[in-house]
């Protein structure tokens, strides 16, 4: 069994609500960080991972300027002259299906559905750190690996070629979603 | 300045390659070895969530004045795209938020309200009797709260104002398959 060393990991918390940030700023210190760096928007979110070189993301969905989706597109550039892989966890008000597939599809590591809760967090900030996937980069994504199974069904174009599949022992995102704090 | 890692490997193939790198944050992985390590983080984490409970009538209260600051701005001035965003915003950050600050019924008639917001064609030909009964529905849920132990009122209030909305939705929608699709959909957080 594992545990986390929350003191040597820095986060940035990007959400337009203050009471959210709070919530978030005080469950985060708790587990023992004490670096945590805070964004109102997409914008200065995307400023201050660029400055400060955090070494995890939570962000809301739904804010002004752009949005939490934006930022994982912004950090998931793998031209860029900054860190593209840092994971980012999407904590959002949004709970529909195709919500976490538009998040998938953006390159964001983990999703959590509010209300949040510690428990929750924690195993996010745990799947994260202990469970990291390859990246993948194809003509028009670059994010962790999608391919959670060996579906045989699919036929579509989306199917990657060459290589075995790679067998990620973990549950999808989606599944991940639906698992309440 | 985050730097772009350099130990990373790179597999090509056909048409995609697999990056992988050794896992940066393996560092803070620390192994439990003495079964006495009794420290908890999500017990402490919950407990100081706790220590917070004393502010959260009055942040939903702050919600609950920025939802009717909202929904009277489009009263006044119309839907503009602006003041439907703001709508929106407000409502669904009352839907995240409602049940962490103890106001889950506040959460399900905002979530109701977000669906209406979203899906519909078009907010400005939404009867006004709709989106008020829910700015109305949450407001009373918020203040009601404090002196109310059965919830069944608002479990009804609730329930008829999903029924009301989600029919309203099914009907404007009906040549929108995208969006028939999205409202039908069950929600990914499990119902309590």
């Amino acid at each position: 069994m594992y545990r986390i060393d929350f003191n040597k990991l820095r986060f940035l918390v990007c959400d337009d609500n203050p009471h959210m940030r709070r919530i978030l700023r005080t469950l985060l210190h708790s587990f023992g960080t004490r670096e945590v760096y805070e964004a109102e928007d997409g914008a200065t979110a995307l400023e201050m991972y660029t400055h400060y070189a955090p070494d995890i993301v939570i962000t809301d969905w739904s804010m002004p300027i752009f949005d939490g989706l934006e930022l994982a597109q912004m950090i998931r550039q793998p031209e860029s002259k900054g860190n593209p892989y840092a994971p980012i966890i999407m904590l959002t008000g949004h709970s529909e299906k195709r919500r976490v597939t538009l998040a998938r599809d953006a390159g964001v590591t983990e999703f959590l559905a509010k209300p949040i809760s510690a428990k929750g967090l924690y195993q996010r900030v745990l799947n994260v750190v202990a469970s990291p996937r390859p990246f993948i980069k194809t003509k028009n994504y670059f994010g962790p690996d999608r391919r959670r199974n060996q579906a045989t069904g699919y036929i579509g174009p989306e199917r990657r070629h060459g290589g075995e599949a790679e067998v990620i022992q973990n549950p999808s995102l989606l599944d991940k979603a639906r698992t309440p704090g | 300045m985050a730097k772009k890692p350099t130990d990373v490997q790179v597999a090509s193939f056909a048409d995609h390659h697999v990056i992988t790198q050794p896992n940066p944050l393996r560092k803070v992985l620390r192994r439990i070895v003495n079964d006495k390590d009794l420290d908890d983080p999500v017990a402490r984490a919950e407990q100081a969530l706790a220590s917070l409970s004393g502010e959260f009538g009055n942040w939903m209260a702050i919600e609950c004045e920025r939802l009717g600051a909202a929904h009277a701005a489009i009263i006044k001035d119309g839907a503009s795209d602006t003041a439907r965003d703001e709508l929106f915003r407000a409502a669904h950050d009352i839907k995240g938020d409602a049940a962490t600050f103890g106001f889950p019924y506040a959460a399900v008639a905002a979530e109701s309200l977000c669906r209406v917001i979203e899906h519909a064609p078009d907010l400005a030909r939404v009867p006004e009797e709709l989106i008020a009964n829910h700015v109305k529905a949450i407001h009373a849920i918020v203040r009601a709260r404090a002196n109310t132990e059965n919830t069944g009122v608002e479990r009804e209030l609730n329930r008829r104002l999903r029924l009301v909305a989600d029919e309203y939705l099914a009907a404007v929608n009906k040549d929108r398959p995208e969006h028939l699709e999205a409202i039908l959909a069950p929600s990914i957080v499990p119902v309590e």
